[in-house]
């Protein structure tokens, strides 16, 4: 978009000059014109369709969260010769789960904790053009509860905007790295920090909190990408008015729909510190002009606490955008019993289903099942599952409803065997691609089960307490991780790679019918999208959870990036320093993850490769 | 460093540094530290600025192993003791539960248990978690935010349908948890807590007249969800430390005694666990 636009000046400078007035007049009006073209085109750009910006303005690349793109010049006969461009230290050493944004010839990379904000000059190799440091809050450190992840910025309208671990909303002069306004979201002494990537929708900024193991109660807000004044914000529990529903609110569902469920469904007061936070992923429809996101798990996480469905947690919303108003909600997982948050990102694609096509949301979602639904009326059309799964038998398409495996109930006191999947879900964070060459959705993923066994004594502020202690493992087959080609239309799946480690890091699709993904032990893969057949790989410094993205660059050529910096919540016994004797740190994960520390080392660096 | 200065002003200068040392070294009265990772506002375990029972028992071990005794002060924050021990900030924490598996534990200096603090008004008799009253009255209690987890009163009220009237108090907050109670019953926005028995006592002191305290057991599960026993922590596999603060633990067990006592720390009867 920014190069377009240069052009434009460009050609009008030398012939102004010699104008009449009235010719200028009419110049202007032409040249209004063609920069509204050039902002269409722009604009289906950004959807994935016609021809490609070659930038990647925002984590997913485009708001139908395809991470799709019609670059071309790296295919399957050449990417084995792919090679690497540039390198860059970011000099943090956490998990690195962001996504590198390229606009014109910028890229913009923010780190996890410190959240720095580096602009690097692509038409100089990389070359640091300016960086931007907010100093958040030490003590933020303290309570993210999975590393101190950032998951990337977002571009739009010359300025880049980004959260940080503090609660901290900034906009960024693209530019210049100068600051043009920061707003506090929320307050780091109760438990709540930022790690999500914010996604701008007609001038707004879109944000949502984390914390709800600490009783956070979620909410997205709306941010004017202007002033950063609050325009709106919906919480994910609490009354129909703090929730945004209002007389537009048409759930598909029966289950869904009542006066005030924010309140009804949990006892008493229990909404006020209910959870439901929103720091996943965001998808927009300009043509229903219709938001979607998903909702976390509901806090607090023992569900004896908490009778009730525990609206509107673990469930994914539809809203209008400029007024924050909610359309529909569908709850994936009532009354969560296993930590499965509903998160995880919605690709917006139309597909073919029973001979018509059908314009779609599909989500992967923690609780093992790929729901394809209708995305301007809610309704569940398939929702298929994608691992073994024992904790639920299936979703009731006529109600809607998770028919919950009663057996797997977690109860104080009793073991529970065999909870697949486990609390990280038959998916986490780690967004999935979409090509529509293949009509597959690219999902990166673990397989892991657990085991709800003992009972260990903790302690946490003042208070001594019994808790249960989570054994996990891997799933069927032994292997911790799979990427996993699915066809959503005929709800199965095309091929899958079983990998050792949870399969972390983000996926990326192209026209040249490759996908990339990294591994948590530091291999960056091209593989084939049509049957997974690998083509090419590369070893990096750390283990990789970041977000691949493609470009094109200055000089025409098509460039592939990634962050390699193992972390998150898989890899924290290595960013962490975890203690891999203690089984039970960071919620189970380092008892499956004990070979990490032996496989991979801390870093923090970006790759971005090329042809020769 | 003074690579121009006159011999006589370098003597000077290595005369000056010695003297310093020696004060240095005299002043601060052992050769060895001890240090402590604790909170800074989570009264009446510690705080900065005014000592709380776990700061003065600190106090009495360090003297007892001829140790300086110096603080890190870390608010609560997840992963506390990978944080702190971990990250070898400090190499003590003071005041954790002896069957905590993540540390390697000395014995506990103390037993206690959970424990209901009530208005009179509301609750003039003892009471139980079986007592109707609690399905009425607003109960508060602290949450837990992990691990399917919830603390024992949590636990005892959940299990019998004890959720309407609850107010979960969560562990992270501006204030301690027990001070955001303590404001709760005196503004009678509840009536009763559920709290682990030195901020029970705690709450009730600064309460005063009109509050009272009383042993809060779930007795299906043996007490064992109600009672524990509380030690000091060091890294995993330290035991050297462990021995020598163990041994430090039994010589000032008077002294001790004394600071339990004068914050009101409710003990149970229960021998070396």
């Amino acid at each position: 978009m920014a190069r377009l636009i240069t052009v434009i000046s460009f050609t009008e400078t030398p012939v102004a000059r010699a104008q009449s007035v009235g010719e200028r007049l009419q110049r202007k009006r032409a040249l209004g014109a063609l920069i509204a073209a050039s902002f269409l085109l722009a604009f289906s750009a950004v959807r994935a369709e016609g021809p490609d910006a070659g930038d990647w303005p925002m984590a997913a690349k485009d708001y139908a969260s395809t991470r799709y793109s019609g670059l071309a010049q790296i295919d399957r006969a050449n990417v084995s010769s792919l090679t690497v461009a540039f390198t860059f230290s970011t000099g943090v050493q956490k998990g690195h789960e962001a996504a590198p944004i390229v606009a014109g010839d910028t890229m913009f990379v923010v780190t996890p904790f410190p959240n720095i904000l580096y602009a690097l000059d692509l038409a100089k190799g990389g070359a640091v053009k300016w960086k931007f440091e907010p100093s958040p809050s030490a003590s933020s450190q303290g309570v993210a509860c999975c590393d101190v992840v950032n998951r990337g910025a977002a571009y739009a309208d010359g300025r880049v905007f980004f959260n940080t671990l503090d609660n901290q909303t900034i906009a960024v002069d693209a530019a210049s790295g100068r600051e043009l306004w920061r707003v506090r979201t929320g307050d780091i002494r109760n438990g709540e920090t930022l790690t999500m990537a914010p996604l701008v929708v007609k001038g707004k900024v879109l944000v949502g909190n984390s914390g709800g193991e600490l009783g956070v109660r979620g909410w997205l807000s709306a941010y004017d990408a202007i002033s950063g004044a609050l325009v709106w914000r919906a919480y994910s529990t609490g009354p129909d008015g703090d929730v945004l529903i209002g007389p537009a609110f048409k759930p598909y569902y029966a289950f869904d729909r009542g006066t005030d469920l924010g309140v009804k469904s949990w006892p008493g007061e229990a909404w006020k510190i209910g959870g439901g936070n929103v720091w996943g992923w965001i998808s927009y429809d300009p043509e229903l002009d219709l938001i979607y996101y998903g909702t976390a798990n509901p806090g607090p996480w023992n569900p004896d606490q908490r009778p009730g469905d525990n609206k509107w947690t673990s469930g994914l919303f539809a809203r209008d955008p400029a007024t924050g108003q909610a359309r529909w909600f569908y709850q994936l997982s009532p009354h969560d019993l296993h930590d499965y948050d509903g998160v995880n990102e919605n690709l917006l694609v139309d597909l073919t289903i029973g001979g018509a096509t059908r314009k779609v949301l599909v989500h992967p979602d923690r609780n093992g099942y790929i729901y394809v639904m209708d995305r301007a009326s809610g309704q569940v059309i398939s929702a298929t599952p994608f691992v073994p799964i024992t904790t639920s038998t299936g979703v009731d398409l006529e109600t809607g409803r998770l028919r919950y495996a009663p057996d797997k109930t977690p109860k104080p006191g009793r073991v529970v065997h065999d909870i697949c999947p486990g609390s990280p879900g038959a998916k986490d964070w780690q967004p999935s691609a979409w090509s529509p060459r293949t009509h597959l959705v690219y999902i990166p993923h673990q397989n892991l089960c657990q085991d709800a066994i003992t009972s260990q004594v903790s302690y946490i502020a003042g208070t001594p307490y019994v808790g249960a202690t989570l054994k996990m493992r891997p799933g069927s087959g032994g292997n911790r991780g799979l990427f996993t080609a699915w066809d959503p239309a005929n709800s199965r799946k095309a091929w899958s790679i079983k990998e050792d480690l949870p399969v972390w890091s983000g996926a990326l699709a192209t026209a040249g019918d490759l996908v990339f993904y990294g591994t948590m032990d530091g291999w960056f893969k091209a593989v084939d999208a049509r049957d997974g057949k690998l083509l090419w790989q590369y070893r990096t410094t750390s283990g990789i959870i970041g977000q691949p993205i493609t470009y094109r660059g200055p000089d025409g050529k098509q460039y592939i990036a990634v962050l390699s910096g193992v972390g998150g919540w898989a890899g924290a016994i290595v960013s962490g320093d975890l203690d891999s004797r203690d089984s039970s740190a960071a919620g189970g994960f380092v008892g499956v993850m004990s070979d990490l520390k032996a496989r991979t080392t801390k870093g923090g660096t970006l790759y971005v490769f090329a042809l020769p | 460093m003074c690579s121009r200065c006159p011999d006589a002003v370098r003597t000077v200068a290595g005369l000056v540094l010695t003297v310093a040392l020696f004060v240095a070294i005299s002043s601060g009265a052992w050769a060895r530290d001890l240090r402590v990772c604790a909170d800074p506002d989570n009264l009446p375990y510690s705080s900065r600025s005014e000592p709380g029972f776990d700061n003065r028992i600190a106090s009495l071990v360090a003297t007892e192993l001829k140790a300086d005794l110096s603080y890190v002060w870390v608010s609560p924050l997840r992963g506390y003791v990978n944080k702190t021990l971990g990250a070898r900030m400090c190499d003590v924490l003071v005041g954790w539960p002896r069957e905590a598996e993540d540390v390697s534990t000395t014995r506990s200096y103390y037993i206690s248990e959970f424990r209901f603090v009530y208005r009179v008004d509301r609750l003039r008799e003892i009471i139980s978690f079986d007592d109707p009253r609690l399905r009425e009255l607003r109960v508060g209690v602290p949450v837990v935010g992990e691990d399917l987890a919830a603390t024992p009163p949590g636990h005892a009220l959940a299990r019998r349908g004890i959720v309407d009237n609850v107010v979960g108090v969560t562990p992270f907050a501006v204030e301690s948890a027990q001070a955001r109670i303590l404001a709760m019953l005196k503004s009678a926005d509840i009536d009763v807590a559920v709290l682990w028995g030195p901020q029970a006592s705690w709450v009730a002191q600064h309460l005063g007249p009109g509050y009272a305290t009383h042993e809060a057991r779930d007795d299906a599960y043996d007490g064992a969800m109600s009672v524990f026993a509380i030690a000091v922590a060091v890294r995993l596999g330290e035991t050297a430390l462990r021995d020598e603060i163990d041994q430090a633990l039994v010589r000032a067990h008077p002294a001790i005694e004394l600071v339990l006592d004068d914050y009101g720390v409710p003990r149970v009867q229960g021998g070396e666990r």
